[in-house]
């Protein structure tokens, strides 16, 4: 039979064009604006080509740019380590140890559905210095010592940030890794047990190599959202204090707002170059793992 | 046997400290909406001396909450139904019809889930289109946005459903356009389900799309409403926080709703590795 008869290849045009046209247009068309100087005056003045001039900027100019730059890259390791870890662990615990699981799976996806802007606000609530639930908690069981101004000490503002993203995004992971255990066919835990594997062992012989597809999902959605966080740090800290904790986006948007609009492509570039590595990495492993 | 029991025990109680960490921060808006101002300015856990429910009805008030909440509605229905047609439309095809050139497409539209929007020119495309300021344009970049990954998802849950179906389908005299939308996309329906409630949310809870698509106050989300009246109000917690409550029912609603939708779709077809 006519495979293009029977299957419409103009159901492929409208996704399409509307992919292209709000989606892949604009981030080619901000490659070409990064070699330019476009801004508030160009209307006036014309729009020029300064080269690599933008590029430059961002890593020789006073404003640390580049900062924002490896800030980017510390939060989506450190990130992704903090939730990751624990959410196996749990998971494995939740899914070998308890018969019962449905109330607190629930419960521990909750905070993932929450807007970002609200979690933000949430807690710049609860880690207010003077009244917040945080320090208040803390003094009230005796650790007074160890109250914080959590969101504008330099030591402490990036932990607080990593601590408020694990709250939100740990149950999600864990959702992932549970429906990649529930996947794992119970046999081969039966025989490793009837070789004398411990806990260790059967992590790293049989739980690890059969949640390949599960550790996968994570890391994709957790280094994509790494890299591209925004809300979150732009309602906690908004870049502060000073701009300890910038990172690419909130760069990209405040060069946006003041009228810097080359220098802010140029931001959005070197992010979709990352991105592009990331996901070209990601592509071609999926791609191979389909060809097995 | 005790050994077992205790270690049971202590499983329960890891997963209920975690739900009290989880859950407090929910308690804590809860309580302190119905408090009066001052009270609320202390943001402990304690009930409210007196129950000030009228917070809710200033706040809807004071906030434009209403014009938010129909924005919200708004983007995130026609955007994320738009959207998940659009895509079954589209993977049903690249799945089923893999030529060279199809398959390239899916690999184009997978990129998706990498690249990050450049909004900053997509507010210059929106000039060009004339759509500055409108809420068509903010619902078609909510919908092309979720294109990649209801791809994705979509796709893998295509190969499924077996291909003696379409033959059967078309033997029996079905048109092509029939075949889709009479036969297949009933059978599309739990994949096409996860994809609407995780898209509504996701659209639901968007910020940086309205930040930079909308300079108007008419066509705020609720994110963008709360953002702005705390902004504005940030003493007011009592405010603050009915505000939050009116924010997140919606959402908590669908995910009640479609909770098991969530759970077993979010994978499928992708973590058997």
């Amino acid at each position: 039979m006519n495979k293009r008869k029977i299957y419409p290849q103009w159901f492929l045009l409208l996704p399409l064009i509307l992919y292209v046209v709000f989606f892949l247009f604009p981030s080619l068309l901000g490659v070409f604006y990064s070699f330019t100087d476009w801004g508030r005056n160009t209307a006036r003045e014309g729009l020029h080509f300064v080269g690599l001039q933008n590029y430059i900027d961002i890593f020789t100019s006073n404003k640390n740019y580049a900062a924002g730059i490896l800030n980017t890259l510390k939060f989506t390791l450190i990130s992704n380590v903090v939730k990751i870890i624990p959410a196996l662990f749990i998971a494995i615990l939740l899914y070998e140890g308890l018969k019962k699981t449905g109330i607190y799976r629930t419960i521990f996806y909750l905070p993932s559905i929450i807007p970002f802007v609200i979690i933000g606000i949430l807690f710049r609530s609860i880690f207010n210095f003077n009244n917040g639930l945080l320090n208040a908690a803390l003094e009230g069981i005796g650790l007074g010592a160890f109250k914080q101004k959590w969101l504008s000490d330099l030591g402490v503002v990036w932990k607080s940030i990593y601590g408020v993203d694990a709250w939100r995004g740990i149950g999600y992971v864990m959702t992932i890794f549970l429906a990649g255990l529930s996947a794992i066919d119970k046999t081969y835990y039966e025989a490793a047990r009837v070789d004398g594997a411990g806990f260790w062992q059967r992590l790293w012989h049989v739980t690890l190599p059969m949640m390949r597809g599960a550790i996968m999902i994570n890391l994709v959605f957790g280094i994509t959202y790494g890299l591209k966080v925004f809300d979150i740090i732009y309602v906690l800290t908004n870049g502060g204090p000073g701009h300890a904790t910038e990172v690419m986006t909130t760069y990209t948007f405040q060069l946006y707002s003041s009228g810097q609009y080359g220098l802010s492509t140029a931001f959005n570039t070197l992010l979709l170059l990352l991105t592009a590595v990331v996901g070209v990495l990601i592509v071609r492993t999926m791609s191979r793992n389909e060809e097995v | 046997m005790a050994k077992k029991k205790l270690k049971r025990l202590a499983l329960h109680a890891i997963c209920i400290a975690l739900c009290v960490i989880i859950l407090t921060p929910f308690l804590l808006v809860l309580v302190n909406s119905f408090k009066t101002k001052n009270e609320a300015a202390r943001m402990n856990l304690s009930l409210p001396t007196t129950w000030v429910f009228s917070n809710y009805a200033e706040v809807i008030d004071k906030a434009n909450l209403v014009n938010g909440f129909l924005n919200s509605m708004l983007y995130a229905m026609v955007a994320t139904i738009a959207g998940v047609l659009l895509s079954a439309m589209g993977s049903y095809v690249l799945s089923r019809n893999r030529t060279r050139f199809n398959n390239l497409i899916y690999y184009f539209l997978i990129c998706g889930l990498f690249f990050p929007v450049n909004y900053v020119t997509l507010v210059r495309v929106f000039n060009w289109l004339n759509l500055t300021n409108t809420r068509i344009g903010i619902i078609l970049v909510f919908t092309s946005a979720m294109i990649p990954f209801c791809v994705f998802t979509i796709y893998s849950f295509v190969e499924t459903i077996p291909k003696d179906l379409d033959e059967a389908a078309v033997i029996d005299g079905a048109k092509s356009t029939g075949l889709f939308f009479h036969v297949i996309l009933p059978l599309l329906r739990p994949t096409l389900m996860t994809c609407f409630i995780l898209q509504f949310m996701s659209v639901w809870n968007d910020f940086l799309t309205p930040l930079y698509m909308s300079s108007k106050g008419k066509l705020f989300p609720m994110t963008m409403s709360v953002y702005q009246f705390f902004g504005k109000n940030s003493s007011y917690w009592n405010f603050v926080f009915a505000d939050i409550m009116l924010t997140i029912l919606p959402v908590l609603a669908v995910y009640a709703i479609g909770q098991r939708h969530i759970i077993g779709g979010m994978t499928t077809g992708s973590v058997k590795g």
